[in-house]
């Protein structure tokens, strides 16, 4: 399901402003941003330009000041707490700097932790959170604990606990932390393939070489969205252009 | 560098005649530096006279070989164990046109500076697209290459973020030799952080 103009997530007019007054700080002012299906839209600003806000409000962890933030054409404003939870857990994977795993369950069971908070049985969980876990390229490692695994290892179960199920909008925050290159190149390779499988995806980041990944790029600077890259169409004219 | 230098590369495997070289050459590249068979002809023409390299008796079908000499061998190893020079390279002409654009009065600098960074975060963008659809074994030099220009996007894109924030904290001097006509460019700049 998405909303009247086929996207999965829609910020409209969207401000968030903490305390008021003189010390009043506009995290966000005016920002207006639509995902569609199959786009990955990359949000670049330096620290304090509001990325992290708008991707706290995109994904229901924080309301606006004032107006809209839809998923799947549902206006979060409008969903009391059990329906926002709900759809937060069903519908919204989201990967953090700080992975948030926890040390006593193994990959595979947290993996499969959203799914079983959410009702399902837990052999069906088990099940999406294996065939998660190989998407990512841990088959074979769902027994092991966070302890038990690199750095990288542990990022991958990250994605994987945000791609399991039929998540729509993946919401990603630096994913690729304090990893090497070549690991985070990996990270954002996953990422990517699940939106080119129709996931919708936001990835804040302060760093060019991630937002190149993305389908469009778009620049905050003190809470205001002051550019955006048009939609990155195909790039057979590149190929042709240099012969390949 | 040298197209020099890469010919005299490509014949270290081997005599190749003109349309090899050149072929070879492109495909070492990636094709992001097409050459033309004149340039080779020429380059091939003064790395004869310099005794680089010595050309052999035509093919029947008339192409004429060249080979690499000692000499050449030589001044190719010089070349891989010598860094290139930042002076060597040409001008940028990008930090020149931002330098011009901030004492030109009228001229929207921090427009300059987002126009540019859009565009370059554009390239980046699809370098990492056909990065990412070339990933056998093979492509390694040409992905090298593309991750070179990747990382030279990145680096402008970086200083251009860097301009974008010098701008907004940049008082300029009251104006001096013309009194009267307004610093316009850099307030509208600074207008526009605030807005």
């Amino acid at each position: 399901m998405t909303g009247p103009d086929g996207a999965v997530l829609e910020l409209r007019d969207v401000h968030r402003t903490h305390g008021g007054g003189e010390a009043a700080v506009h995290a966000l002012r005016g920002v207006s941003l639509a995902v569609r299906p199959g786009e990955l839209v990359a949000v670049m600003g330096p620290s304090g330009s509001g990325k992290s806000t708008l991707l706290t409000l995109a994904g229901g962890l924080d309301r606006p000041t004032a107006g809209e933030v839809l998923v799947e054409g549902a206006a979060l404003g409008t969903l009391d707490g059990r329906r926002l939870a709900r759809l937060r857990r069903r519908r919204i994977g989201y990967v953090f700097q700080d992975l948030n795993l926890l040390g006593s369950l193994t990959a595979a069971e947290n993996v499969a932790l959203p799914l079983e908070l959410d009702g399902v049985g837990v052999r069906q969980a088990r099940r999406a959170a294996l065939a998660a876990l190989e998407e990512v390229g841990l088959d074979g490692l769902g027994g092991r604990f966070p302890d038990q695994m690199s750095g990288g290892q542990q990022q991958r179960v990250a994605i994987a606990r945000a791609l399991v199920g039929e998540r729509r909008l993946v919401l990603a925050d630096e994913p690729t932390g304090a990893l090497d290159s070549q690991t985070g190149e990996a990270v954002l390779h996953l990422l990517r393939r699940r939106v080119d499988a129709g996931a919708a995806g936001v990835l804040v980041t302060h760093e060019a070489r991630h937002a190149g990944w993305a389908d469009r790029v778009v620049f905050l600077r003190d809470g205001v969205m002051v550019d955006s890259t048009a939609p990155l169409a195909g790039v057979e004219h590149l190929l042709s252009g240099i012969g390949r | 560098m040298s197209i020099r230098h890469g010919l005299l590369a490509l014949l270290e495997r081997g005599q190749m005649y003109g349309y090899q070289l050149r072929a070879a050459f492109e495909e070492s590249t990636g094709s992001t530096w097409p050459l033309n068979i004149g340039q080779v002809y020429t380059t091939l023409n003064r790395l004869e006279r310099d005794g680089l390299v010595r050309s052999l008796p035509e093919h029947e079908g008339g192409q004429r070989p060249y080979e690499i000499t000692d000499a050449g061998r030589a001044d190719l190893a010089l070349w891989f164990v010598t860094p290139i020079s930042r002076n060597d390279r040409p001008r940028d002409e990008l930090s020149i046109k931002l330098a011009l654009a901030l004492t030109t009065p009228g001229v929207d600098v921090r427009a300059v500076v987002q126009t540019q960074r859009g565009a370059t975060m554009r390239t980046l963008q699809e370098l990492t697209r056909l990065k990412y659809t070339s990933d056998r074994p093979e492509d390694l030099p040409w992905r090298l290459v593309l991750d070179a220009m990747m990382f030279q996007a990145e680096a402008e894109i970086r200083w251009l973020d860097h301009c974008e924030t010098s701008l907004v904290r940049h008082r300029p001097a009251a104006p001096t030799a013309r009194s009267g006509s307004p610093p316009e460019v850099v307030e509208r700049a600074d207008e526009e952080a605030h807005r």
